[in-house]
């Protein structure tokens, strides 16, 4: 609705334009890494800490925190899009491929969805076809440090092609199902998808 | 779950809160109630189409039909709230979609005792749940612990102080991290753990928490209330960060 809107007097802040097509709709730059969660941060120590990968698969796997450094590591540089609308570019992350760590379990070709869950119970579901082929991985490392408890350490999942909500903090396991099942947020107004560049944020 | 689209309020009374902290009132033609917590989007629109939006709480309860309040604090940086603060002027247009938010919100019918914890602008969304409370002439046993630099930062001073004089189970506290008035006996430092076990030993063992402030404070809160023996899942949380205001998730 209202396309012939404009806000009397405004002109805004605009970004430089090499940037503007980094940026998606509604979204804006922070030089900071704002911390947001729905309660109180989960600090399990890594004694007893593990990940896990369950659901449809032929044999579930698992593994403890010094198995799961010994996997092959990687760098990603990605550009990361909160929904309460700000974006971060370049962000350095090291960790695990999730094509890596499903090279571990026999998928079974009925799984179509994913849910992630996390320490403190916050789960958040997505398509297995968007976190193959080198969409997501699972970071223990931001800028070259253990990745910092408030941001989701000891290990988060991260999918940087959707809203941030979508990369689970202090994740411990994937579970892999048929049937698509809205997580935390998903079930809470938000959308269940989250593709920022078509500015999925809200549910309707 | 509606949809939720976009609509053009219209600012009907502009209040200074403080300094730097203004309330708009918009009158919205599809008003819905919204639960107390929730935010809306606010998004600006320049003659070329160039667009900025960000969220913002709503400080009204869910009993004022067909109007919602929003109280902005300015940020010397920003480019929404600077606009909303400086610039609007009663009877203008304002693009908005809401209510937003399905978690950081409470109802009277979700019951108590409540523990409310404010840093500073982080106090709006928990006025609306005290205002929703008190339209609701709940007497749910409610405390707030209200953490500002000084005196002159208090949103909402002379409301807060006739909602608790009202004897109806709600007690403010305030404690001033920078200045602190006058002769003032009260708390004089940043929230902590023997602070909370203090306000809260009246509430007994469990209560509802909502805690909304800077990033460091609703940390050093959350994680002080857990180690007090509060359960997480009674903890709910919402922070913003250097930059502004910021909403769960």
């Amino acid at each position: 609705m209202a396309r012939d809107y404009v806000s009397r007097g405004f002109v805004g802040k605009r970004r430089a334009p090499s940037l503007a097509n980094r940026v998606p709709p509604g979204q804006y730059l922070t030089p900071d890494f704002p911390v947001l969660s729905a309660g109180p941060t989960p600090r399990t120590p890594l004694e007893r800490w593990s990940f896990s990968i369950e659901g449809l698969v032929r044999e579930p796997a698992r593994w403890n925190w010094a198995e799961f450094l010994k996997l092959p590591t990687q760098s990603f540089v990605v550009d990361i899009h909160c929904v309460t609308k700000w974006s971060k570019l370049d962000t350095r992350w090291e960790g695990v491929s999730l094509d890596t760590l499903f090279e571990h379990v026999d998928l079974d070709p009925k799984a179509l969805f994913l849910t992630a869950s996390s320490d403190g119970g916050y789960t958040t579901n997505m398509p297995l076809a968007e976190v193959v082929d080198g969409q997501a991985f699972i970071a223990h490392t931001y800028d070259g440090q253990p990745l910092a408890a408030e941001h989701g350490g000891p290990a988060r999942l991260v999918v940087p092609h959707l809203y941030f909500w979508k990369s689970a903090k202090w994740v411990r396991g994937l579970r892999l199902t048929e049937a698509d099942v809205p997580g935390f947020w998903e079930s809470l107004g938000y959308n269940n998808h989250g593709d920022p560049w078509k500015e999925e944020r809200y549910s309707g | 779950m509606p949809p939720l689209d976009w609509q053009l309020g219209v600012v009907t009374s502009l209040r200074d809160e403080t300094a730097s902290v203004k309330t708009l009132t918009l009158a919205l033609p599809q008003w819905m109630p919204h639960r107390a917590g929730q935010h809306y989007d606010v998004r600006l629109v320049a003659p070329d189409g160039y667009q900025a939006q960000r969220s913002y709480s709503v400080a009204s309860g869910p009993e004022r039909v067909g109007e919602i309040e929003l109280t902005v604090e300015r940020l010397e940086d920003g480019e929404v709230s600077t606009y909303l603060t400086d610039q609007v002027v009663v009877g203008d247009q304002v693009e908005v979609r809401g209510p937003i938010g399905g978690y950081f919100v409470w109802e009277v019918g979700m019951g108590g005792p409540l523990f409310l914890v404010a840093g500073g602008s982080g106090v709006v969304p928990l006025m609306a749940m005290l205002r929703h409370r008190a339209a609701a002439s709940s007497h749910i046993p409610t405390r707030l612990l209200y953490s500002i630099p000084a005196p002159g930062s208090i949103l909402y001073r002379q409301e807060l102080d006739a909602l608790q004089s009202a004897q109806n189970d709600l007690e403010v506290f305030y404690t001033f991290t920078r200045t602190s008035p006058p002769g003032w006996r009260g708390y004089a430092r940043r929230i902590d753990r023997s602070m909370l076990a203090e306000v809260t030993r009246p509430l007994g063992p469990t209560f509802l928490t909502y805690v909304c402030g800077p990033t460091l404070m609703v940390e050093a809160t959350a994680t002080a209330l857990v180690e007090l023996g509060l359960a997480p899942a009674h903890v709910r949380t919402e922070r913003f960060g250097p930059t502004g205001k910021e909403h769960s998730p």
